[in-house]
């Protein structure tokens, strides 16, 4: 089992009403920006990704957004080329490079292969579609998404592998002349997909054998996903095994109970990520999507209409109770070593993945907490998450080749999780 | 008898869906960034000496044409369409993106239309302001900000009928066509304006309404300096929807523009 550190790497000092009022993180203005505590936490989250490497974990995972305080990254290509030369073990996984709203797949096949050579091929480039909002912060058409990720993904592979100088004339870009002369470290970079459970993504991912990772989604949900993509592997003619799947689990460790559950609340800091009027851009979606979508008509004229967005107290309150609930779920684990543990290794049980990730403490928590938690993780449970990863035979895809394993012999696939999970 | 029919038509292979009422000399219509919003009262009085011929832009109802990437690719094809139906005397009136692909079809070709009326016309940069992104909102709030007072609009509950998920999903195709066509630049055309000087032979209405929170104000007196025929009318208190919002006053000025 591979396991991976991840976090948002918020500019956490942003007052949360103001977060509230604009309903997320999206958008919120950026006269809440402060240079010199800007600065201060790139070189804090820096610092505690490489920690991340010190006490064990195989991988630092890094994502990207923009136009809003949730995370500061905005280029997950710097973030990574700093981590390539700082580092010298774990991987550098992007989760991922957002395709579409980068417009220009040859940069992006450039920067990658440099980041690659840098790190001496520990770059896992995992690409992305960019979420709704990315949309707009970048003006890239979302009616026009799908077909900007396909073509920028095909040229990309071939930016990598075939022989230059050769010229391209796409649907949507275009290059005269294609001869990148610095080509990556891997022969064959491995490529992952995140997603938050859209059908489309997860057929995509196993038809082309990429590993596919859930963002902390909910398991009955996220269970369903996988049975999609072990049907779409079984088509393609191939089984599935955790090498194919990655899970990203919020938790937050701390010396008792009581302060990891306090610290843990950074995970609800905010509320949402996404004000509601960038959620649904025309054409993000499949029209599949947008026919199960209608059926909720009359809910979207009147969205939240419980939740005043400028009733504070309320909206606290209403983050707190589901805090509550997320516990119960385990949507965020909170706790010492020894408790989290046994939830680790239930979720472990319930989704098999092959690629584990901690998404570790968000929201305004002070860098020693976090360095704290790298500690305990590091000692106690790393150690016992990798003992439950050989017992469950969880193979990572640098150990199976995501895509290799032979169908069984009446040609129908193993399911990879209980059934009872799956039909939940 | 229903006061319109639908039929399906081919144009240069493609499937145009025409909603077609009336009679007397042809009318095209070209319909706004929503669709085809229904029957409404002043199609009624229009119809009684004008043959209404609507085209349903593709991809609003029916399959989207992939080589459509702009405004001028449908003016292009609507071109085809008067031609194939043979049309050959048309004036024709366009609301907002259907004004715009008007405006775009005139300027392709000066001859095809006898007259034109626009109306809170698209496709020009505001020389203040912006028009209204339609996309991150709801097509309901869309909807709503395109009448200036909904409480005196009596037809606005008849706006593309009841609130359903077919509807729905309508909308949603109708936005992801406005999206191919015109995310960016949003809903104008940066050559559009220099070409209607071209126009010198077309007589020209605008209308546009003083509370249109959609258009502003800029972007029509700019259409009717550009026009060197071009007359401008205000309709004092309506929104967007001057058709559905003044009716009378509507139509009114645009059969004596017409007639």
């Amino acid at each position: 089992m591979h396991i991976g550190y991840f976090v948002e790497q918020q500019y956490n000092p942003v007052p949360e009403e103001a977060v509230l009022l604009n309903g997320g993180f999206f958008g919120l203005s950026n006269k809440y920006f402060d240079r010199k505590t800007g600065a201060a936490l790139y070189h804090r989250y820096i610092k505690e990704f490489l920690e991340a490497e010190r006490v064990g974990y195989d991988s630092m995972i890094l994502n990207e957004h923009h136009a809003n305080p949730a995370c500061m990254s905005n280029s997950i290509m710097i973030e990574a080329a700093i981590l390539a030369y700082a580092s010298h073990r774990a991987k550098i996984v992007l989760l991922g490079t957002p395709l579409p709203i980068m417009k220009n797949p040859l940069r992006a096949a450039e920067e990658l292969a440099q980041i690659d050579l840098i790190s001496n091929g520990r770059l896992v480039p995992g690409i992305i579609r960019g979420a709704a909002w990315e949309q707009v912060a970048s003006n890239t058409n979302p009616a026009l998404n799908r077909e900007l990720f396909d073509e920028a993904h095909d040229f990309m592979l071939q930016a990598w592998s075939r022989p230059g100088p050769w010229r391209y004339e796409g649907k949507h870009f275009h290059y005269r002349f294609v001869n990148p002369f610095v080509r990556p470290m891997q022969e064959k970079p491995p490529i992952w997909v995140p997603g938050v459970i859209s059908p489309e993504t997860v057929i995509w991912a196993a038809e082309h054998r990429y590993p596919y990772v859930a963002l902390g989604t909910e398991v009955a949900a996220t269970a369903k996903m996988w049975k999609l993509y072990g049907d779409t592997a079984q088509r393609m003619g191939y089984q599935v095994g955790p090498e194919n799947f990655g899970y990203f689990q919020k938790v937050v460790v701390a010396d008792t109970d009581e302060e990891a559950y306090e610290l843990g609340k950074g995970h609800i800091f905010g509320g949402s990520f996404t004000p509601t009027r960038f959620a649904s851009l025309p054409g993000y979606n499949s029209k599949d999507a947008v026919k199960n979508y209608a059926n909720k008509f009359y809910e979207f004229l009147r969205p939240r209409a419980t939740l005043d967005p400028t009733d504070i107290p309320g909206l606290r309150q209403s983050f707190a109770d589901n805090y509550a609930k997320h516990q119960e779920t385990m949507h965020v684990i909170t706790g010492t070593p020894k408790t989290v543990i046994p939830k680790l290794r239930a979720r472990l049980e319930a989704l098999r993945p092959g690629i584990f990730t901690i998404w570790g403490p968000e929201g305004p928590i002070p860098h020693e907490k976090t360095m704290r938690m790298m500690k305990l993780v590091g000692d106690e449970v790393l150690p016992a998450l990798r003992e439950i990863g050989k017992e469950l035979d969880l193979t990572d895809p640098f150990q199976v080749e995501p895509g290799s394993r032979p169908l069984p012999a009446n040609g129908q696939w193993n399911p990879l999780v209980p059934t009872q999970v799956a039909a939940a | 008898m229903s006061e319109f029919t639908e039929r399906v038509v081919k144009v240069n292979g493609a499937e145009l869906a025409l909603i077609e009422g009336g009679s007397g000399p042809a009318l095209l219509v070209l319909h706004e960034e929503l669709g085809h919003p229904g029957w409404l009262n002043w199609h009624r009085q229009i119809a009684k000496h004008r043959r209404i011929i609507i085209p349903i832009h593709p991809g609003f109802q029916t399959e989207r044409l992939s080589w459509v990437r702009n405004v001028r690719d449908l003016a292009c094809l609507y071109g085809f369409l008067l031609r194939d139906q043979k049309i050959d005397t048309v004036d024709v009136l366009g609301f907002s993106l259907g004004g715009w692909i008007a405006a775009e079809m005139a300027v392709g070709n000066p001859s095809l239309f006898r007259r034109m009326a626009l109306v809170a016309p698209f496709g020009i940069k505001p020389g203040e302001g912006y028009i209204m992104d339609m996309f991150p909102m709801s097509s309901a709030e869309y909807l709503k900000a395109s009448v200036a007072n909904i409480a005196a609009t009596p037809e606005f509950e008849h706006l593309y009928g009841e609130g359903s998920a077919q509807q729905f999903e309508l909308w949603e195709d109708a936005r992801t066509e406005c999206a191919r066509l015109a995310w960016e630049p949003y809903m104008h055309n940066p050559s559009l304006e220099p070409l209607l000087g071209g126009l010198t032979g077309l007589p020209t209405l605008i209308m546009w309404g003083d509370k249109d929170a959609i258009l502003p104000g800029s972007a029509v007196h700019d259409y009717a300096k550009a026009i060197p025929r071009a007359r401008l009318h205000v309709l004092k208190g309506a929104g967007h929807r001057p058709e559905a919002e003044k009716t009378d006053e509507f139509v009114r000025e645009l059969e004596e523009f017409l007639n």
